[in-house]
Formats: C-alpha cells, sequence, structure tokens
C-alpha cells in the first residue's frame, strides 16, 4: 500500500512499518516538495497527504480482523503545531484505535526529530467497505 | 486591482515548489479564483477505481486557500497553515479537478477559509475544506 500507490511512490513514502492497528511511513524530503521556498520546508499539503495515507494504512492493517475489503477517508483534521525544520525528512505514525462495523476512528502525529515534538498531529474517520451481502 | 491581484497570484503559482509538483494552476475573475488540477497519473491513490489521493485532494484544497490568501491578503511570505479539517464527499474520478476558496474572515492574526472542491458539476461537491491561516506580516 506504500510503494504501489502511484501517489505514495511519486512522494517517495517509505513504509517503516505495520503491525495490527499501527503503521509508520516516512517521507523523505526532496526539493519539489517544498512549500515556502524562503526557508525549504517541506510543504503542508504533503504532511496532509502523509497523514491521510498513514491513516489509511493503520486502518487497513485491521482489515482481517475487521473483515472488510477496502476503506475511504470521510474526515481529516489536522491541525499544525510548528514548521518541519529545514530540508528535513517527516516520520507518520497513526493508531487506529477504535473498529466499528462501518467506521474506524484514527489518530496520527508527523514529526521529524523526536517523536515527542510533533510537526503536526491528525483525527480522522474512515469508512468501511464491506463484500455486498 | 485585478492586474495586481493576477500578478500576486503567479508569483505564489510559480513560486510554491510542491504547486508545480501537483500541477496545479488557477485563474481569477475579478477577485474570485478558481484553482485547477489537471488529472495527471502521479496524483492516483487508488489504482483499482481508479481514484485520486485524499491526501492529494486535501493538499489541492489547502494550496487553494494559500493561493486565494495570497491575492487578497498579500504578503512577502507564505501565510502558515494553523489547522485544516478536510470532508471527503465523493470519490475522486480521475478527471480535472476545480477548487473555489471562500475567504470568511482576515483578521489581524488569522484568516477563516472554507473551500469546496468538484469535478463534473459545480454543486456536487467532492471534498470540502476548512481551514484557520496565520498570516505573515507584510
Amino acid at each position: 500500500m506504500v510503494e504501489t500507490v502511484p501517489q505514495a511512490s511519486a512522494l517517495g513514502f517509505k513504509l517503516i512499518s505495520v503491525e495490527p492497528q499501527r503503521g509508520s511511513i516516512l517521507s523523505p524530503w526532496r526539493e519539489e516538495l517544498v512549500g515556502d521556498p524562503d526557508t525549504g520546508v517541506i510543504a503542508g499539503g504533503v504532511i496532509t497527504a502523509l497523514l491521510d495515507h498513514v491513516c489509511g494504512l493503520a486502518v487497513t492493517s485491521r482489515s482481517l480482523e475487521g473483515g472488510f475489503l477496502s476503506t475511504a477517508t470521510l474526515d481529516l483534521r489536522i491541525d499544525y503545531m510548528r514548521p518541519a525544520a529545514a530540508r528535513a525528512d517527516v516520520t507518520a505514525s497513526a493508531h487506529c484505535y477504535k473498529l466499528t462495523r462501518n467506521i474506524a476512528f484514527v489518530r496520527a502525529h508527523a514529526f521529524d526529530a523526536d517523536p515527542e515534538d510533533p510537526i503536526a498531529t491528525a483525527q480522522a474517520a474512515f469508512i468501511l467497505k464491506r463484500a455486498a451481502p | 486591482m485585478s492586474q495586481a491581484a493576477a500578478q500576486r497570484l503567479e508569483e505564489f503559482l510559480g513560486r510554491v515548489p510542491y504547486v508545480r509538483f501537483l500541477g496545479m494552476r488557477a485563474e481569477l475573475a475579478g477577485d474570485e479564483m478558481t484553482a485547477i488540477l489537471p488529472f495527471a497519473p502521479h496524483l492516483i491513490g487508488n489504482v483499482m477505481l481508479p481514484a485520486l489521493h485524499g491526501g492529494v485532494i486535501g493538499a489541492f484544497m489547502e494550496m487553494t486557500a494559500l493561493a486565494q490568501l495570497s491575492v487578497i491578503a498579500p504578503s512577502a511570505k507564505v501565510h502558515k497553515t494553523i489547522d485544516i479539517t478536510i470532508e471527503y464527499l465523493r470519490p475522486g474520478k480521475a478527471m480535472t479537478m476545480y477548487a473555489r476558496a471562500d475567504v470568511r474572515k482576515v483578521g489581524r492574526q488569522v484568516a477563516n477559509v472554507h473551500v469546496e472542491a468538484w469535478q463534473e458539476a459545480r454543486d456536487k461537491p467532492a471534498a470540502a475544506l476548512r481551514g484557520h491561516f496565520l498570516l505573515s506580516g507584510t
């Protein structure tokens, strides 16, 4: 799901880890992904795509347990705490902490150097798609 | 005013590398801006459907808000996103997406912006965004 999705591979996402309920992805810094040319900081939009993607990964990690085939984002709320450091890679980790029959709830955070000092945090809800009965 | 607005918009679009990565452009009619995201294979998030990546749609709407702000709240620096809430209403099809930003308030420090994105019909939105942006000084 990380390297095979065209947008994820265009952004150069690398899978760090996936386990039931949790996923982690690295987004390497690249010149063309900069949002503020004065500072060389990666664009907010890249963080948005990264957080959306890592949340989807955490949800998908529970597909066997939850018995669903695929999932789609319903809503995604992102708080930006601070800009990433200049020319820094960004890592994002997500936790799918609750699964109902139809909905998955996920929290995620993105950081550059220290997981305790986040760049951004996210809260998302995903709809679960099951095979037609 | 409108020529200066067009110039500020072009400056913003040309200056931000990530705007070029997305392949996004924008058109102005007076002070009303329409952002345009032509379809490209690298924007796909689901190969089976195929559908645009949700993160791309979110990022496109966020950049639409920032582009609109660059027109009405000019600054030498890029404004910063404080928070955004994205609502996904329909899958993004493998075709051009459009978005318009509605700047609800420009305060002394913070602007509140709503964005709506659509594809085939304006009254069938694909996604919506609400956000707060920290205004950089001029």
